[in-house]
């Protein structure tokens, strides 16, 4: 059974095709690419899997079960957690605090007015594991808004794994990095999906971090997917190249 | 840490033992029942203002309803004043309560319209209402009752009062400081800070924001039922617009973002009308111009100023 499946999905706008009759499956484990000029369609296909916005016609299914008429909550509970494009942290909260809401929420303890010092001590350790595990622990004092860019993003991402994800959506994850930053996020994605067995679908215009560590490619233009699979097959695609990786190279 | 711990003793030393220095300083034990009555109206409407995010311009309809819950119950009901605390704050906590979901899921200023209008149709019931109410002129022709504590009766003169305010207010100052240093304390201020964040949480934000309207209003009509009992007098200004905005200037002026905040704001408004108002009727005037300078240089509001300044960067 595939953990994400999309049949025919269509998205309009008014009169704008933002996506056309797309389909797509993803297996569990996979980490998985989405790459396309801009205006390609791909956070409009991120929109429809995490309910930001509904379809306009087509399908979407989540290890097997019909997830349209779900809310965006409802998604999230079910384990699509996603990021996006312009960083959406807690700006006026610390790392820590911004983790622990986060951590807090997925053990559903958000409307307690008081905790036990157990549940107390296991939201603390996990806290101290999800920084540990994204290199924020020497940060974990400094208010969200005064850290660099590179590193707000690494805890929108922080944020997104303390709700224990089963697909794992980022959206640009390197928008704005500098190099260093760059191969920070490239070595947590990588280490997230090794380690931690973790489905990620991620959406990146540096082709050098797609072939470098996607499993698969979907490549999307003008609303509709052109072609599909390993990163040998879609870099040896003819209309790939023509459209897309043409224009880059 | 421990010089906040030295600040809080310094300030629960200062409340309790206002009714003798606040002579010396030119006040007098009323207008610290007075200043006590606004802070918990004002910290609890932090409680949804400051550390939810949801703007309020009509908290003088719960703080209305609870002093004429708190009123009508001694004219008419009983004479108890427990009884008329516990009534008024119902009356209002049920009302936030119920109007709560027609504001939640709204944000800024379709959230401050729609308070705004509720606000009003319980100011013109009150005006309307003659007969109940008292319209204009007010609910009077009660008085506040003694206490009766198994079998030993506290007659609440202006010290008493004071004292009987303050307990009131630290038990809501207490429930107010533990819920937001709670998980749903923080989910408020998660939402405050990034609604949609918190929606891709999967929060269903609108129930967080009902609740916090909810318990704000509750304590800010336990506030209004303790002013009906300080004035004997319940008057359709409190559940005016007017009251609202002040409520709000004076969470600003001490600095929204903080928990104390609101105290501070309380303190310079009601001290500057008190003395302000001996010497001029324009006092409005200069609590604007107060206003004003506080929002341009200390956006923080003044607490939130001295904070940044004390800590050290």
């Amino acid at each position: 059974m595939s953990l994400l499946r999309l049949e025919s999905i269509s998205r309009h706008f008014g009169s704008l095709v933002a996506l056309q009759d797309v389909s797509l499956e993803m297996a569990a484990g996979e980490l998985r690419a989405v790459i396309g000029p801009n205006g390609a369609g791909k956070t409009t296909l991120f929109n429809m899997v995490s309910g930001f916005f509904p379809p306009s016609s087509g399908r979407v299914f989540f290890e097997g079960q019909p997830i349209n008429a779900d809310r965006a909550e409802a998604r999230v509970r079910r384990g699509i957690v996603r990021t996006f494009q312009i960083t959406e942290i807690f700006h006026e909260l610390n790392v820590y605090e911004n983790v622990c809401v986060a951590v807090e929420t997925a053990a559903g303890l958000n409307s307690r007015p008081w905790v036990s010092r157990e549940t107390a001590t296991r939201v603390r350790r996990r806290i101290d594991e999800l920084l540990a595990l994204t290199g924020l622990a020497a940060k974990a004092d400094r208010v969200a808004s005064e850290l660099a860019h590179g590193d707000q993003r690494v805890v929108e991402v922080a944020i997104a794994l303390a709700m224990r994800p089963r697909l794992l959506l980022l959206d640009e994850p390197t928008a704005g990095m500098g190099d260093e930053e760059t191969d920070r996020m490239v070595g947590l994605i990588r280490r997230l999906h090794q380690e931690q067995h973790l489905s990620i679908l991620f959406i990146e215009h540096d082709m050098d971090i797609v072939f470098g560590i996607a499993q698969r490619i979907t490549v999307l233009d003008q609303g509709r997917i052109l072609a599909e699979g390993s990163p040998a097959e879609v870099s040896a695609n003819e209309k790939v190249r023509a459209a897309y990786l043409g224009e880059a190279a | 840490m421990n010089r906040k711990i030295a600040a809080l003793a310094v300030l629960w030393a200062l409340l309790a033992t206002a009714p003798w220095w606040l002579p010396y300083v030119g006040g007098y034990t009323q207008l610290g029942s007075r200043v006590l009555i606004y802070a918990l109206a004002t910290m609890s409407l932090n409680l949804l203002l400051g550390f939810t995010g949801g703007l309020s311009f009509g908290h003088a309809a719960y703080f209305g309803l609870g002093g004429y819950g708190a009123g009508m119950t001694l004219k008419y009901l009983a004479p108890s004043t427990p009884l008329a605390l516990l009534v008024g704050t119902l009356v209002g906590g049920a009302a936030a309560t119920l109007l709560g979901p027609s504001v939640m899921r709204r944000r800024g200023i379709y959230f401050a319209m729609i308070t705004i209008a509720i606000g009003q149709l319980f100011y013109f019931v009150a005006v309307r209402w003659n007969e109940v109410t008292g319209g204009e002129d007010g609910l009077a022709g009660y008085s506040r009752q003694p206490l009766h504590l198994g079998g030993w009766t506290l007659p609440l003169d202006d010290t008493a009062f004071y004292y009987l305010v303050l307990v009131c207010f630290a038990a809501s100052v207490g429930i107010i400081g533990l819920l937001l240093r709670s998980p749903l304390g923080r989910t408020w201020v998660a939402i405050r800070e990034n609604q949609r964040r918190a929606q891709f949480l999967g929060l269903t934000v609108p129930l967080y924001v009902w609740a916090s309207f909810a318990i704000s209003g509750t304590l800010t009509a336990l506030a209004g039922a303790l002013n009906a009992l300080l004035n004997n007098f319940t008057s359709p200004q409190d559940l005016h617009w007017i009251l609202s905005g002040n409520f709000v200037i004076m969470v600003v002026l001490g600095g929204m973002r903080s928990f104390w905040g609101p105290l501070a704001g309380v303190i310079i408004f009601l001290v500057a009308q008190d003395y302000l108002s001996s010497l001029t009727e324009n006092w409005m005037t200069f609590i604007g111009i107060i206003f004003i300078l506080v929002v341009l240089l200390f956006p923080r509001g003044l607490l939130g100023m001295l904070r940044s300044r004390l800590q050290p960067k």
